[in-house]
């Protein structure tokens, strides 16, 4: 085992987190939505509101697996010029300040495989985490050797399509924690089951010790409060993007969304095991 | 069906759906189930004769094949060296090879219980064969199509809509092929339990490229033999067009064991390559993943997918079919480019020496021959696949002829 200090921020937060018998909220937004001007400040709000894990969408051009709300973040983000260096560069400006709250990419493989030497540039710029939205076990081999190298952890999606043979195999070779695709469809989509959902992370749970945390079609602290209970993490990233998209100074956005995090936030906490 | 071709030079793709390096399956967790299905499906029918007879009852029946294979006497003397043949796919049902690919994977959607067929279009062939097929086996049927393409391309989406299939235009990214395309993954994504995606074209994540390859390469099959009847021996060279690659594999993989017939492709070479003005992937790209596969792409050096040129909507396309990737590489086969005006110039002169109006696509392939059949022997044989017609290109060409229909 190793000790305390050289544990993942991931290990870390999953850890104090279960200690306080408290469930983690997970962010997305997109880096560079509007401009690369708002990015610091928008991450420090969610923060401030009460978010544990910030993950940061890549911004790309043909994203695949995202509906409106993350397409048209993608595209906003383009348009002011946001690279993967870009990302890179945000995050060590946000490290500077923070050296505590993991930080998760999340994006499409094509943005990686165009950076020579990107595990080594994620790791020194303060990445712990890695979400590759096409990236199967199957294709992931090659590339979860270099991260691991990196101490960045590979983070897998199971899916309600996902039969319970693959989620043992998936589990095997998956770290940091496990995400959780809550529905069939897009990001932001609305036919979420929550019962279905429930179920489903059980089984997982017995398969693993990982951490498990549920997306796709969470928006309001409803949801949330539905789910905390049953799983390690929400993630919440369409509602936030909404928050984004209305636009304004790097301070208004980020005020909308610390009030939002906070307010998932009670909603998460209010479900707290005594 | 395609026959599987087995020896031991060419046995391309792996159990994982890898054509040397390229191909495999890049795709959200979701979808890996419906893919698992698909292969075992398409594993099962394969084998079974029953399919088989379904699949040439409706190629025979429905499409009027097998196509023929004509001499192009008047194009041959006029450029003054090989002599050119042509396999009509021209005269299929709809205008292009788009429909065999279609109807088998209609058939397929059969198998699995599945009402509803989602397709992606560019020009509008595949999206029309796709719903051709949907009319025919009562299947609903959704289209989606970038919204430019849907200005420009009226006529198809009319067409579309009186067999009784949805066009749903797409506003998103670019707006054309490769936005239709996303758009059609985050459909399935979303339906996979009733709808079958008919993937246009060889890419995709596998099996698409196998399963299009495979059901695209009676257009070969029957060449290959027509040829041996008409000539007593192969040609010397096989040429297509390329866009994602359907009509170019169908026709090549079943010469790719015959190591005497130089295979060529053809890519959109739009106002030039050295203008980055084009969707040449193979001659100008590079290695990445896009659409559930690797293989070359139009990408920047942050990996952003390039918008694409060309004077025909169906080879405007930043990617290219893995499998093409693969013949690349092992120099199976090469890959050349024609602009926009060397591939206008070839549509005029099959016109006028052959009364064929070949589609704009297909006219790629002609401008190859028009560049190198004259410096070529008498006694050589080029084997060009006609792949489509060019109706659904008039108002283009008008345009471009400052004609106003
Ligand atoms: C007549 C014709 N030829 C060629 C193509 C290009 O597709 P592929 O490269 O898959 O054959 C199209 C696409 O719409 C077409 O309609």
């Amino acid at each position: 085992m190793s000790s305390a200090s050289d544990q993942s921020r991931l290990t870390k937060t999953f850890t104090e987190l279960r200690r306080n018998k408290s469930k983690a909220l997970v962010s997305f937004i997109t880096v560079g939505d509007p401009s690369l001007d708002h990015t610091l400040e928008c991450l420090q709000g969610l923060v401030e509101g009460g978010v544990d894990i910030l993950e940061l969408g890549i911004p790309f051009s043909d994203p695949e697996a995202e509906g409106p709300s993350i397409q048209a973040a993608n595209e906003r983000a383009l348009k002011g010029g946001a690279t993967l260096k870009d990302v890179l560069d945000q995050v060590k400006l946000f490290r500077k300040k923070n050296t505590d709250t993991p930080i998760v990419l999340m994006g499409y493989l094509n943005s990686i495989i165009a950076m020579s030497d990107f595990e080594k540039r994620a790791s020194e710029a303060g990445v712990d985490g890695l979400i590759m939205v096409n990236l199967p076990p199957e294709e992931g081999e090659k590339i979860a050797q270099p991260l691991a190298a990196q101490s960045i952890d590979l983070i897998y999606l199971l899916a309600p399509t996902t039969t319970k043979e693959r989620s043992k195999e998936i589990v095997e070779v998956a770290s940091g924690f496990l995400y959780y695709v809550s529905l069939k469809g897009i990001t932001g989509a609305d036919h979420f089951d929550s019962v279905e959902v429930t179920r489903k992370v059980k089984e997982l749970k017995e398969l693993t010790d990982l951490p498990i945390c549920v997306g796709f079609g969470i928006k309001d602290g409803e949801t949330a409060k539905k789910i905390a209970p049953h799983a390690d993490g929400i993630v919440v990233g369409s509602a936030f993007v909404d928050l984004v998209a209305k636009g304004g100074s790097p301070t208004e956005i980020s005020a909308r969304l610390k009030e939002k995090a906070s307010e998932l936030r009670v909603s998460i906490d209010s479900t707290k095991a005594p | 069906m395609a026959e599987k071709i087995e020896t031991e030079f060419y046995d391309a793709p792996s159990k994982g759906g890898y054509f040397g390096e390229y191909g495999g399956r890049f795709v959200a967790e979701t979808l890996t189930h419906a893919l698992n299905e698909l292969s075992d499906l398409y594993d099962k029918a394969q084998r079974d004769p029953q399919f088989k007879r379904e699949f040439h009852h409706d190629l025979n029946h429905f499409v009027g094949r097998p196509t023929s294979l004509y001499f192009a006497k008047r194009f041959t003397g006029l450029l003054g060296g090989a002599k050119v043949y042509l396999k009509r796919e021209d005269l299929n049902h709809t205008g292009a090879h788009k429909i065999c690919n279609t109807v088998g994977q209609a058939l397929l959607a059969k198998r699995m219980g599945k009402p509803r067929v989602i397709a992606e279009t560019g020009a509008g062939q595949h999206g029309v064969a796709t719903a051709t097929i949907a009319a025919r086996l009562g299947l609903e049927c959704d289209v989606y199509m970038g919204a430019e393409d849907v200005k420009r391309q009226s006529l198809n989406v009319y067409r579309m809509k009186l067999m009784g299939a949805n066009v749903i235009p797409v506003s998103s990214g670019s707006r054309t092929l490769k936005d239709a395309l996303n758009e059609a993954m985050r459909d399935w994504v979303t339906n996979v339990d009733n709808t079958h995606y008919i993937i246009g074209t060889v890419a995709g994540p596998h099996p698409y490229p196998m399963i299009v390859r495979d059901f695209a390469s009676v257009i070969g099959q029957e060449a290959r033999a027509q040829m041996l009847e008409r000539e007593g021996r192969l040609p010397d060279t096989v040429v297509a067009c390329v866009g994602g690659g359907s009509n170019a594999m169908g026709i090549f993989y079943p010469f790719v064991n015959d190591s005497s017939v130089s295979l060529v492709g053809v890519e959109a070479g739009g106002n030039g390559l050295q203008t980055g003005e084009h969707a040449a992937p193979l001659n100008e790209g590079k290695v990445g993943v896009l659409h559930g596969n690797r293989t070359y792409l139009m990408c920047d050096d942050d990996g952003q997918i390039n918008e694409t040129h060309s004077i025909s909507a169906g080879l405007d396309y930043p990617g290219v079919g893995p499998e093409h990737a693969h013949l690349k590489d092992i120099g199976r086969a090469t890959y050349s480019s024609a602009t926009d005006v060397e591939a206008m110039e070839a549509f005029r002169m099959m016109n006028k020496s052959e009364g064929i109006l070949a589609a704009l696509e297909t006219s790629h392939a002609l401008a190859w021959v028009v560049k190198n059949a004259p410096a070529m022997k008498e006694s050589e044989i080029i084997l060009v696949n006609l792949s489509g017609r060019g109706d659904k290109d008039i108002l283009t060409v008008a345009e471009i002829d400052g004609i106003t229909l």
